[in-house]
């Protein structure tokens, strides 16, 4: 390995303190820097918390600056040896750095980390780059140049035609193109109008919006202050959701700077255009992601969506004509006008143009924020950047688009990921969760799983959604317990498709799509629930019994003294045994039998 | 049951609450649109649950019936009508909490203080919850556990660590 000959000055030490590192411990690796610099008198080494580097998995990460050194899972006792050997010393310390697992070599540069390496990073540009709570790093890095340029240089006709010459469509899920979108909202007469910034970002599994509302949050205020200058609003409103706190604070930082440096206000710098932006935190209701219920609950009423049209570019918030885009569409305006309609459009594929940011997660190596251009395919993100399957297993699904998604076999791995392609396949770009699963996991279990969260978030008005979810949820139900059988799976599917037409939102219009994707790629595994009572993936706990190998039990009592139910007896050195009666298969017990000892009979 | 010996159950006890308190929070939202759920977090933020006798005074200040008050409240998960407990322990339920075994916590949990998630134990030091996702999959399964982000995963141990914290505070 050749050895980074580390510069004297200059150092700048990057923490990240996105909400994944700050749980794994960062703030106690920061205060350690600081402490360390205080008792060696370091005070030219600048200490920066930075956003999310989406390497979540890798945290508490530190990035020594300017040679970009990346140091994951760093401890705070790791603090002292960084200090030492590296910025005192000069050397990179080896032992600290990241090892690639497929190579097993360690790589100093974050640069030439293979994670990042085949990531096209667009709309993360400045996530882990900048201090997301000072302005001028994000003015430094470029930072609302290209609202300077839309104001002094570009007519609002001309912003338009902008975003519609680069392809960029919305990446809240339904993509639909955003410049089009403005031009409706430009077009409709009205002297009030607003910009909304969806930042309900309820998927599970996806946390890119998270992410960037914590590490960048001034490009989506610079997109937004585009879009308003674009449609002629002069108010704003950031919808968040309130799980996100870290992402609220630094939001509400953000809109305070932007306001001092006089972004937002009015005449904003020099020109004739106002504006000011509003935060709403939301209250606990995924159908607030869907653009109607969104502006019914900003509000204050009950956040039920109603039918389009009209829709919000007619009438929308108190029935202005209103614009309402997501998180990361937002967070690509800057970047757009700034480089160049044609040098986005030059990124991914003919219909599907710039990058996409996947959130993937579940039984992957490397998980984390992945942002590639449109076209890649799944193998690509799943294999090549995430490093594959976790623990060598074999990759049996992955969920692409959260709830609202489609679950893919293997024989998809080779999809490109753009809208049109994975719409064929029955699943959705969506917001760009990626759950990826292995033997282990059940794909009965997962349709009940995300049944039961669609059911629980139908907000209730078209009958369709809220009686429909229900009903195929208990059908579900019943198949996890082996108490359905083959009629049932047929009306399962009826039913799904009559669900997925007849729904009033995107809620229940896609509520069906895991259920259908797995009906059509699973079915054997959905016969085998139903025909012979079994769960292959050992999932489903009705189906399956947890039983000590006689040979094998050497009769230690760690399972017996871990059994929550008390459902384990037997003498000391003695095999022991499972009263199947008291069980209520939690597998405690496997997890501690130190013997391996304990199965899952199927 | 509360804790003491009085024999008062969870049902009946009995916040006051302070009417006067409740108009204070409202005022800057007199006469401006769209600011009921506003003033429900204000007012949750305060009590740490909307008592009935809030909701009640919101209607009137803000001239609409109890029913829309309410119906607006109910709606929204994050909205409660009984007193929650001291710590409050959410289990992440997303879906790479999901796959990741974030039931078996969940049920661990569950048996450990002896109440099914959305309740209260009868001391009031407990709330069990779900949520849906907390944006932290790539560290999935995740229990947050007042406010704070956690990858622990033994019941026993988060419960310890909590009743070790009130033990402290004690002394």
């Amino acid at each position: 390995m050749v050895k980074v000959k580390v510069k004297e000055k200059q150092n700048k030490v990057f923490i990240c303190t996105g909400t994944g590192c700050v749980l794994s411990g960062s703030e106690k690796v920061k205060s350690a820097f600081k402490e360390e610099f205080k008792k060696r008198k370091i005070s030219e080494i600048d200490i920066v918390q930075t956003g999310c580097h989406g390497f979540c998995q890798q945290g508490p990460i530190v990035v020594i600056q300017p040679e970009g050194v990346f140091y994951p899972t760093v401890s705070a006792e790791n603090v002292s040896r960084i200090v030492e050997e590296h910025l005192i010393g000069g050397e990179v310390v080896e032992d600290l750095l990241y090892e690639d697992s497929r190579t097993g070599k360690k790589i100093s540069l974050y640069k030439d980390i293979n994670f990042y390496q085949k990531q096209n990073r667009i709309v993360l540009r400045n996530c882990g780059q900048i201090n997301p709570e000072e302005i001028d790093d994000y003015i430094e890095s470029g930072g609302y140049k290209a609202l300077e340029k839309v104001l002094n240089k570009m007519s609002p006709e001309e912003v338009v035609e902008e975003v519609k010459a680069s392809g960029l469509r919305g990446r809240g899920g339904a993509g639909f193109p955003t410049g089009l979108k403005w031009s409706f909202a430009q077009k409709a007469p009205g002297a009030v109008k607003y910009v909304i910034c969806n930042a309900d970002e309820g998927d599970p599994g996806a946390f890119m919006d998270r992410s960037v509302l914590e590490g960048d949050p001034h490009s989506v205020l610079e997109g937004m202050m585009i879009a308003a200058y674009a449609i002629g609003a002069s108010e704003g409103y950031i919808y968040v959701r309130a799980e996100y706190p870290l992402a609220v604070k630094r939001l509400k930082i953000a809109v305070e700077h932007a306001k001092k440096k006089g972004f937002l206000g009015k005449n904003i710098l020099g020109s004739s255009f106002d504006f000011e932006i509003k935060m709403k935190e939301g209250a606990g209701a995924f159908v607030c992601g869907e653009e109607t219920a969104l502006m019914a609950s900003i509000e204050g009423k009950r956040g039920m969506p109603r039918i389009r049209p009209p829709f919000p570019a007619q009438s929308g918030l108190w029935g202005k004509p209103t614009n309402i885009n997501n998180v990361e569409t937002l967070a690509n305006i800057a970047w757009i006008i700034t480089n160049g309609a044609d040098k986005f459009a030059a990124i991914g594929t003919e219909k599907s143009k710039g990058t996409k940011i996947f959130a993937v997660t579940g039984k992957v190596k490397n998980g984390g924020l992945v942002e590639v251009p449109m076209g890649t395919t799944l193998r690509k993100v799943i294999f090549d950047i995430c490093g594959g399957i976790k623990d060598d297993k074999k990759f049996k699904a992955v969920q692409i688009g959260g709830p609202s998604g489609g679950c893919l076999p293997t024989e998809f791995l080779d999809t490109p990921i753009d809208y049109e392609s994975l719409t064929q396949t029955g699943a959705i770009v969506g917001s760009g969760g990626m759950v990826v699963m292995d033997e282990s996991s059940c794909v009965v279990d997962l349709a009940k799983y995300f049944l039961t969260f669609t059911q629980k978030e139908s907000c209730g008005k078209c009958v369709p959604c809220r009686v429909g979810t229900k009903r195929m949820l208990e059908m579900l139900e019943r198949m996890t317990k082996g108490e359905s059988d083959e009629k049932e799976l047929v009306l399962l599917e009826e039913l799904a498709r009559d669900v997925k037409v007849a729904s009033l939102c995107g809620l229940g219009q896609t509520a069906p799509n895991p259920i259908l994707t797995m009906l059509e790629y699973f079915q054997e595994e959905f016969e085998e629930h139903v025909k012979e009572g079994r769960c292959r993936a050992g999932v489903c706990s009705e189906l399956i019994a947890y039983v000590i190998k006689e040979n094998v039990c050497r009769g230690c009592g760690v399972c017996k003294k871990h059994c929550p139910m008390g459902a384990i007896t037997g003498e000391k050195k003695q095999p022991h045994e499972i009263d199947v009666t008291k069980c209520v298969k939690c597998g405690i017990c496997m997890q501690h039998c130190p013997f391996d000892a304990i199965y899952i009979a199927k | 049951m509360c804790g003491c010996a009085c024999n008062t159950k969870k049902e009946d006890v009995k916040v006051q609450v302070d009417t006067g308190r409740v108009c204070e929070l409202l005022k800057k939202y007199k006469g401006r649109r769209g600011v009921l759920v506003h003033a429900l977090q204000d007012v949750q933020k305060e009590f740490g649950f909307l008592p009935g006798e809030a909701i009640g005074v919101i209607a009137d200040e803000f001239d609409l019936s109890l029913a829309h008050v309410y119906g607006v409240a109910s709606f929204y998960a994050h909205f409660y009508f009984t007193p929650r407990g001291k710590n409050i322990i959410k289990v992440c339920t997303g879906t790479a909490c999901h796959v990741r075994g974030s039931k078996i916590i969940l049920e661990g949990l569950e048996e450990e203080l002896g109440i099914k998630a959305g309740e209260t134990t009868d001391d009031f030091e407990f709330t069990l919850e779900t949520v849906s996702c907390v944006g932290c999959c790539a560290l999935a399964p995740v229990v947050v556990v007042n406010e704070e982000v956690s990858r622990e995963k033994n019941p026993k141990k988060i419960i310890a660590i909590l009743k070790n914290k009130k033990e402290e505070n004690d002394e």
